[in-house]
This record gives C-alpha cells, structure tokens and sequence, in this order.
C-alpha cells in the first residue's frame, strides 16, 4: 500500500535536497558543457540511444577500443591471445584495475559483462552465436571458447558505438538486460566517476575525475590509449534552445556546444573567443529506409530505381548548406575508412531520372504512393524527405510525404500494418559513422526477415554474405566480401545511403585536447 | 464563507475527474510510442516491444486507465518511464525554479501593471495613455521567446549586465538566484503586465465616470486620493479576476520561458515529457496544473470579499 506521508516526506526532502546541492568545490577545473541531449537514463547497455553511450564513456571502460586509425587496440586488457585453430581466446586484464568502489576488477565482471552486453547488441548476438563457452582462469584472466572462428571478436568487444561493450561490476552485470541498472550501481572503472546526488535530469549531470583510474602507457588516440584525465569535474547542462545555448558560450556561461545548429555555425564561427572543431572526421550517414514488405518496395528492382533516381548532394544542400559540413560519398561503409569502396556503386545515385524511369517501367510499377514519413523537428533531418520527394517524382515514383515529429515516426516506424492503414513506406534518417562500419555491425545490412530492423529487407544473399563477413579471418577476404555485397545491395537495396555529413563542436578558445573520435569523450581535455 | 469553500473545493472533484480523462485520452491517441522513444534508434522491433511489456503498454487502455486512477487515489503518481524517480520526486525537483519565476513574475507584472493602467486612465487620450495602449497592443502581439531573445542579446551578450540561462537555487546564493530571475520574468511579464494594464485601464474608466466620484472630488478631495481610495479599490474586482485568469498565460508562458533561459522548471518537464512521451508525467503534471488553477481562482474569488464588501458567499 502506497504510503501518502511517505510520499510527502520523500517530496519535501527531495525538493530540500536540490535546493542544497550543485556548488562545484572553489578551485576545481570545472569543464561545462551543453550535450546533443540530457541523461534520463543511466543504463547505456539498455538502450542504444547515443547520450547513454558518451555517459557510458565517461564512467566505464572497455576490454578493447578503436583507436584514431580504425585499429582496434587493448584497453583493459594487458595482454591477449588466440590459438592456432582460433578457437579460444584467452584475455588477461591489466594490473590495478579499480572499480571506483575500491573493489577490484576481475575477469568475472567481465564475462558478466560481455553476456549482458550480448544479450542487448546485434553484434553482440552475432559472436554470441559462435561461443561456446567462458572459462574464467584467474582472477585476471578469461577465456573465450568459440564453436567456430569468428573473425569480429576484436571489432565486437572494441565496437566504438552503441551498445558499447562497457565493463561493469557483476553485480550490476547480473541486472536483467531487459531491466535497467539503478543508480547505486553506477559503479566504474572508467576515467570518471558520476555524482549520483548531483544528478538532475532536466538539469545537468556531473562527473568528478576518478583518482583511481589507471591510465593506459600509451599516448590516447580515438578511443584507445591512455585516458589521461586533466579536469576536475566536468558538467553536462541541459539546455534545449540552441539559440540559448549559442549565447551561453558567447557569455562564456559554458564551456562547449557538443552539437551546434549548422544553422547557427557561421555566427559562432565569427566570434574570435570561439573555435569549431569537427572531432570526429567520420561524420554521419544520412540514410533512405525503405520498408521492403510494403508494395512496391517489396520489389527489388523498384527499390533499385529509387537508388539510381537520387543524387546525394541534393540532400546535403538541403541540410547542412556549406560544403565544409558535408561529404558526397557513395560508399556505403563511410568514406574514409578501411572497407570504404565504390565498388557496385557507378551506376547508382547519379540522379538518373530517365534511367529510374525506365526501370520502374520494367518493373510495372502500378503508380501506388509512397508514403514517406518526415520528421519536422530534428533540424538535421527536415530537409530530407522533400528532396527525396523531388527527386523520386522526377523519376516517376508517386509520393505522399507526411510529416510528424521525430517519436511520431519512431513509433510508427515499427508498424508493419500497410502504409494506408498507419504503415509506412520510407523514411529518412542519419547514422554515425561509428556505427556502420561494417555489414555486421550496420544495422540496416541486415536482411534476416522479422529479425531485422524495421523495414524488414528478407535476402538471403546478403545475410550469406553477412555471415561470410563475420567468419572471415583475414582482412583482405573481408574487404572482397564487403565489394562483392555491395555489388549485389546496390540492385538490392535495402536502404540508400544519401550523403555523409559532419558535426562540428563549439568550444571556447581555452578549452583544448579534445580527441579526433566518434564519440565526444573528456579525457585529455584541458581548460586553461 | 465556508460553506462556500467547502462547496468550490467539491467542485474541484468533477473538474479534475474530466481532465485526468481528457488528458489520458488525449495522450493514448496521440501517435508516439514511449517505448520506442526509450529503446533509442538502433533498437529492433523486439527491443522495442520488451519495454513496451516492461511498461505496462500492451494492456488495454481501460485496465492503464483504471490502474492509474487507482493509484492516484492512493495518491501515487506513478513512476515516470525515462528517470526511474516517482512523478512526485521530478516534480519536488523541479518546482521551485517554476514558483520563483511564477512569484517573479507576478509581483512584478502587478506593480508595474496596475499604476500603469491607472495613469493610462486618469490621463485618457494623453501621449502617456497612448504609450500604454501600444505597449499592451505589442506585448499581446510578441511572441514571448521573441521577447527573451532580445532581452538576451541586449542584456547579457551587447551590455553583459546578467548571465543568459541557468538557475540557482534561492538557498545557494540569493544574488544569483536574483540576477538569474530578472531576464525570465521580464520576458513572461510582458504578456501579463499588457492584459492587467488594459483591464485596470477599462476598469478605472469605468469607475471615474461614476456619481460617487463626482462627489468626491466636489467634495475637494484630492486626485491620490481619489483616484487609490474610491476608483483603484471599486475597479479592483475585474483586476483580480483578470489576475486569476492571467495564472493560465503563467503556466503557458513557464514553458516556453524556462526553455528560451535554461530554467529547470516543470514547464521544461512538461515539454520533455510530451516529446518523449512520458505519460505518467504528463498526466501528474497536467492535473497538478489545472489544480493550482482552480485554487488560484478560488483564492481570487475569496479576495473579492476584501475589496467589495458588498460581496458575501
């Protein structure tokens, strides 16, 4: 029974509370900083939401991770190995490692944690599927027995975005996965530590450095490397007006803007206390999803005439505007990084109307609308779907573009109801590079059916390729398997990439060290 | 009088029973799913549908109906779905920055607005009235963000006089609580100080022109005196009404206020919650609102007594 006095108490005291808390000790190198959203939840291995990922960062650690070069490199772990037959790997953990508890870190927390972890990620189930088994051998070491090679183990456990990998007390590693952790059991071992009775959603989160952190020997890069902390406290506001928050750091009231509006860039850009820095050189992806169960998408040759009618400059215009900001890149894995390749792709998003006509002719395209979905209040998107509107009418497609905002389509885009009756047809939105940079770890490349993401592409073909991918051991077969799918996706499209663009951040000029990452990180940040 | 309270505050039960209706309705038939909202967007259609098990989602409307009301009955406002913190936790924290610029604002907007309307009357078709009746014609007319952006660039960017955004709490240091007040209740007191000056404005009109005015100033009183003792008070009671209803634009205004100056206010929760579909929150905040209102109203309706006596319940 729900206690009325109780419930008066809590609320008297909780407001008492946040009346007494937030004063940052004197003297403390504080970093302020205004994030892409505000921390709701703690948990970043329950959702794959991006805020829940750079938190992760910021309070745990990973076994491995991706350095400035794509090379994935030790993290926690001191020293690693794999058998001949490549069937067991054996991981040692490096000497000192602390939860900010005090208690150890021990290979039981690990295993606890990459089973958890699993049980939420695609790519985790993916290597999960060629395990046999976990054998703890010490209290620093583990072994990971395979029922077969696996060549991602390493680009599993060092994937740079979510779900990250994050390595967590067993305590907290035995929370149902499908159950969030709670807040007692924010507990790392990471660069810094989270102040639970400063934490106010709506309102800042803060993070105090971690004294008992042990950093890597190395110099940091991207995400590996020692994670050398030189502030004392760093602050995250909520603070939702992006207009605000341009004259919060003009003010000098904060400290950084991790997601400045493109909008609003050359008016930072012109203040000489400002610096724009674009710290992660991978960008994003935007992306056209169709849903491949809904007449006519369910028609690949369809689908590739969409593919061939756009032009991804057309976007980039319609969104970023300055070229600096934006990339056209055919390559469905991010230029720039090592299985990009243009391979399969000369024919397609050329803005070949007549070619996209003629297609659509073949096909028999019986002129049945499209419903495309437009999100209206996530500025980086709006822009989107009225160019693919353009763009797909020009080369025959009819187009009912309806708008709604961001959760609207969210919830809606996992409806397989028909697009008449509340389904959908095609949406557009963006990607991290991060997070697509491979056909295991994109999303959208997979084709397994109900399994899928929404949209459902059901190809067996890729998903053969997928596997392929995913057991290959050498480097160089695994970028032949890479071309030769795409050369098959591009006139199987489950989804068009339609441009890659950047996001720089705004930091005022005495703030320095910020990594070149997909993730924006603290770690040898300096404010002088 | 008692009588009276007693009877109004009844009343209060068949308000708040069509609103808690109207607004979980009205949220259910919204398009959006929390779920999917929490899940993040590389979660899979499974991922999604476990939350929406976790929540309680898949049940029919009727039985989250009923289970809401019953909780609220107990007088348990639930658990909002994103922060893990009972509604009642959220709102403790973030109540007070919404009080003070309430309080703020209204104590700032009732003597600024109240003199205003009264010269703007006592000086009828003056340059003065004239200023009064544009600024009230351009405060109804200006968006309020419009507002607090101008006061910002001007304020804290040209003059650097007071901080953009932020709070701080009253019990940490009260010149900053202050300093950080005065840009937000500014720009939400624009709207309000152009309704009560124009109301106070029409009212005294009204009042000067009456017999017993004549008499007092036939009686060599003085215009102060006049004007504060017999035309302010018998014109006050379409004043406070009009302040009582003003309480609404309060409300409203909180929410696009604390956005625009990074107030951690319940207008903000109120926002957040919508945008991620929070119902629980929603909901809790939503009746919360419409009973400050239907008090602040009764309150007003009690105060007439004190001003026209010839009032009685």
């Amino acid at each position: 029974m729900f206690d009325f006095r109780k419930s008066i108490a809590t609320f008297v005291a909780a407001a008492t509370a946040a009346g007494l808390m937030g004063i940052a000790p004197a003297g403390a190198q504080t970093l302020k900083v205004v994030m892409h959203s505000d921390v709701k939840i703690l948990d970043p291995i329950w959702t794959t939401a991006y805020i829940q990922r750079n938190h992760g960062y910021m309070i745990w650690d990973t076994l491995f991770a991706m350095d400035e070069k794509f090379a994935v490199k030790p993290q926690m772990v001191d020293k690693y190995d794999v058998s001949a037959d490549k069937l067991t790997w054996t991981f040692t953990l490096r000497d000192g490692l602390e939860w900010n508890d005090g208690k150890p870190v021990t290979a039981e927390d690990c295993v606890a944690s990459i089973k958890r972890w699993a049980a939420r990620d695609s790519m985790g189930q993916k290597m999960m599927g060629s395990v046999l088994d976990f054998e703890i051998v010490d209290a620093k070491t583990f072994k990971m027995k395979m029922k077969e090679p696996y060549g991602l183990v390493l680009e599993s456990l060092g994937k740079p975005s979510s779900n990250v990998p994050f390595m967590m007390p067993k305590k907290t590693a035995q929370t149902d996965p499908m159950q969030q952790i709670k807040v007692e059991d924010v507990i790392g071992s990471g660069p810094f530590i989270f102040k639970p009775e400063e934490w106010k959603p709506g309102e800042k989160i803060v993070y105090v450095k971690n004294p008992k952190y042990k950093p890597r020997s190395e110099p940091a890069s991207g995400l590996a490397g020692g994670k050398v902390v030189k502030l004392d406290r760093v602050e995250w506001i909520t603070m939702p007006d992006v207009q605000t928050q341009v004259a919060a750091i003009q003010n000098g009231e904060i400290d950084m803007i991790e997601s400045p509006g493109h909008d609003l860039l050359p008016l930072l850009a012109k203040d000489k206390n400002i610096n724009l820095l674009n710290a992660n050189p991978l960008g994003n992806q935007y992306t056209f999803r169709f849903n491949s169960t809904a007449k006519p998408f369910d028609n690949a040759k369809i689908r590739h005439a969409a593919f061939v009618a756009f032009a991804q400059e057309d976007f980039l215009k319609a969104t970023i505007g300055d070229a600096q900001w934006y990339k056209v890149c055919k390559a469905p894995f991010v230029c720039g990084t090592p299985l990009a390749s243009d391979a399969g792709m000369a024919d397609v998003l050329n803005g070949n109307a007549a070619k996209a006509k003629q297609l659509l002719t073949e096909a028999g395209y019986d002129g049945t609308p499209i419903v495309l979905m437009q999100s209206t209040d996530l500025q980086v998107l709006t822009n989107l779907a009225p160019v693919a509107k353009a763009q797909l009418e020009r080369a025959g497609f009819k187009v009912d573009l309806q708008s709604m905002d961001w959760q609207t389509l969210v919830a809606r885009r996992v409806k397989k109801d028909p697009p008449d009756k509340g389904g959908w047809h095609a949406f557009l939105t963006s990607w991290v590079a991060a997070d697509i940079l491979n056909p295991v770890m994109a999303g959208f490349f997979n084709a397994a059916c109900d399994k899928a993401m929404f949209g459902w592409p059901c190809d067996e073909t890729i998903e053969k390729f997928r596997e392929q991918f995913a057991k290959e051991t050498d480097p160089a077969k695994q970028k032949q398997i890479v071309e030769d799918l795409q050369k098959y996706w591009a006139d199987h499209p489950t989804h068009v990439n339609v441009g890659q663009w950047y996001q720089p951040l705004a930091r005022r000029n005495n703030i320095e060290g910020n990594m070149i990452a997909p993730v924006t990180v603290f770690w040898n940040v300096t404010k002088k | 009088m008692l009588d009276f309270i007693a009877r109004r505050l009844v009343a209060i039960i068949p308000v708040l029973t069509v609103v808690a209706v109207l607004v979980f309705l009205m949220l259910r038939l919204t398009p959006g799913d929390p779920a999917a909202v929490i899940a993040g967007d590389n979660a899979t259609s499974d991922q999604i549908n476990d939350i929406r098990e976790k929540l309680g989602l898949n049940e029919p409307i009727w039985t989250q109906f009923a289970i809401w009301i019953g909780n609220i009955l107990q007088g348990n406002f639930g658990e909002s779905f994103f922060f893990k913190k009972t509604v009642a936790e959220l709102i403790a924290q973030r109540i007070e920055p919404t009080l003070a610029l309430a309080m703020c604002t209204l104590i700032f907007a009732v003597c600024v607005s109240v003199p205003l309307g009264v010269l703007a009357a006592y000086r009828q078709g003056s340059v003065l009235d004239r200023i009064v009746m544009a600024f009230c014609v351009m405060g109804f007319s200006v968006p309020g963000f419009v507002i607090g952006y101008c006061l910002i660039y001007v304020f804290a960017i040209e003059l650097g006089w007071l901080p953009v955004q932020g709070y701080i709490r009253i019990g940490v240091n009260f010149w900053q609580f202050l300093e950080r007040m005065v840009l937000p209740s500014l720009t939400l007191s624009v709207g309000f100080i152009a309704l009560i000056s124009r109301i106070t404005r029409a009212s005294v009109l009204e009042v000067l022109n009456e017999d017993y005015i004549r008499t007092a100033r036939a009686k060599g009183l003085s215009s102060r005196v006049v004007l504060m003792r017999h035309a302010l008070r018998n014109a006050a009671v379409p004043i406070l009404t009009v302040i009582g209803l003003g309480v609404a634009i309060l409300i409203g205004g909180a929410v696009v206020t604390e956005s625009v100056f990074g107030l951690p206010g319940l207008g903000r929760l109120t926002v957040e919650a919508v945008l991620s579909r929070d119902f629980p929150t929603i909901q809790t905040v939503i009746l919360m609102f419409s009973v400050v209102y239907v008090v602040v109203n009764l309150l007003i309706d009690i105060s007439y007594t004190v001003f026209d006596p010839r009032i009685r319940y």
